[in-house]
């Protein structure tokens, strides 16, 4: 079957002609044709506030995975880094449209023009102060060995908790779920196998491997702790503590594995970073993701 | 996304006598333009409602693929020319996406096209996910030579849906859908 036009015409046709919000083009709602119902007895807004948890955690380590392009150790990983956070945008994009699709949509939605998608306003038009992801995730980098670390922990606990939430009573939450668990062992297991390649190498990177852990060791302190959201949300969400044992299997297992020391377990602090408590490093980087949506809030192309 | 435009009234309002999902299924995919979103089981259902409305669904392979908004305009452009004057394409999100769902002809397209195609996709019982910390387990015969003496430099490439190797016999890098 020709095509006569080009796709950008096409995109245009499609989307009824009027033109693409610029951050927007090609990427329709994420959500388009899905039944958004909310399961009966769940308070939309709690539902609403769980996406946004599970949705920045996603949104904010995609971002600062995408610091590494153009300065990964090799060609090979940087494609790899940038798969995984297309992914982790993925679940991000899917989870603050789920969490527009319920009316949560942040004090600042008026901020964004009418025509850009909830979960496009929801990512550049709030504040830090609300945004609902853990330090975990809003940590700078460091360097690539302590990235590794990092990526190992975030994704060996969002694994966990999205292995569980497959099996949520809001449907759309466990086909998010489902999805998200294929992609999320990969990117797991890939930051796994650097562990082992780092803590099991040189002695100049054991070293480096060693120091990503005890920098990051700290960030699981708020990682375990409930809100009280969570376990209000019983059958809908998964409550943090329950994947804590699971989850320190799983990285002793890797650790051990690569000749590196398993710190001690940092005792459970408040999720601050759940409740919009953030360091300076979430604004600046928001500041670079936000910026030019915010300096053209109406820019087509 | 809710599509209901109307084409230039080329077609009467009588609809065409072709079945849509012999359309939608000449549709090929944005990245793989040598296999269609059916090969691919991404097309999941076409079906004409009582007032003449085409519904059509599919399912992204990952949950980030940008090309689910060229797959929809494409899909519309086909439907349209075809006649069909109201499309609307629907996400489907649950079952998630599996490449146990390409069919065999989009296996031999692939390999054709220089691609490999991806072998049995990990069951994911519930419960915990394992640790897979090993060198990757699958194995994929060379596209070019046919070799089955191959290596994964990669198991992400230049998108989301393959894997990069190397084929110890002919040296030639290919890419490897793999399996999710």
């Amino acid at each position: 079957m020709p095509h006569e036009e080009t796709v950008y015409e096409a995109l245009d046709h499609a989307h009824g002609g009027e033109g693409q919000w610029a951050f927007g083009t090609g990427f329709d709602e994420p959500l388009a044709g899905v039944d958004t119902t909310v399961p009966d007895g769940v308070d939309p807004a709690e539902l609403g506030e769980y996406c946004l948890m599970l949705g920045d955690d996603a949104l904010v380590l995609a971002q600062r995975l995408t610091q590494w392009i153009t300065a990964a150790p090799e060609l090979e990983e940087e494609v790899a880094i940038g798969n995984v956070a297309l992914d982790l945008l993925g679940q991000a994009r899917l989870l603050l449209a789920r969490a527009g699709s319920v009316g949560v949509l942040g004090r600042s939605r008026s901020l964004a023009t009418e025509s850009i998608p909830d979960e496009d306003a929801l990512a550049y038009f709030r504040d830090p102060d609300e945004f609902r992801c853990t330090a975990l995730v809003s940590a700078p980098n460091g360097d690539f060995a302590q990235t590794m670390v990092r990526l190992l922990v975030a994704s060996t606990v969002r694994l966990a908790v999205f292995a569980r939430l497959r099996e949520s009573g809001d449907p759309v939450l466990s086909a998010i779920a489902a999805k998200g668990v294929n992609e999320l062992a990969y990117h797991r297991d890939h930051a796994g196998r650097w562990l082992l390649r780092l803590g099991d190498g040189t002695q100049e990177s054991h070293r480096r491997a060693q120091a990503g852990v005890d920098a990051v060791w700290p960030l699981l302190a708020e990682v375990f702790s409930p809100t009280g959201l969570e376990q209000r949300l019983t059958g809908i969400a998964v409550d943090p503590s329950s994947v804590r044992d699971e989850v320190r299997g799983v990285l002793t297992q890797v650790l051990e594995r690569a000749t590196l020391t398993v710190p001690p377990w940092p005792g459970d602090a408040t999720p601050r970073g759940r409740l919009g408590e953030h360091g300076p490093e979430l604004a600046d980087l928001l500041g670079s993701l936000q910026a030019l949506a915010r300096e053209h809030p109406a820019a087509t192309w | 996304m809710r599509t209901r435009t109307r084409p230039e009234g080329l077609y009467g309002h009588y609809g065409p006598a072709v079945d849509p999902w012999e359309v939608a299924a000449t549709v090929t995919d944005p990245e793989l333009p040598m296999v269609t979103l059916a090969d691919l089981g991404v097309l999941r259902d076409v079906r004409a409602e009582t007032d003449g409305t085409v519904v059509v669904e599919i399912t992204p392979t990952y949950t980030g693929c940008p090309a689910m908004g060229v797959m929809r305009a494409d899909l519309v452009h086909a439907l349209h020319r075809a006649g069909f004057a109201d499309v609307d394409v629907r996400t489907v999100l649950s079952p998630a996406w599996s490449t146990d769902w390409i069919s065999e002809e989009g296996r031999r397209k692939l390999a054709a096209g220089g691609i490999a195609p991806p072998g049995r996709a990990p069951l994911r019982a519930p419960g915990p996910i394992p640790l897979q910390l090993g060198p990757t387990r699958r194995t994929a015969d060379c596209p070019l030579c046919g070799s089955s003496d191959t290596e994964e430099l990669s198991e992400f490439g230049a998108t989301a849906c393959k894997a990069l190797r190397r084929c110890r016999t002919c040296r030639e890098p290919f890419e490897h859908v793999k399996e999710i």
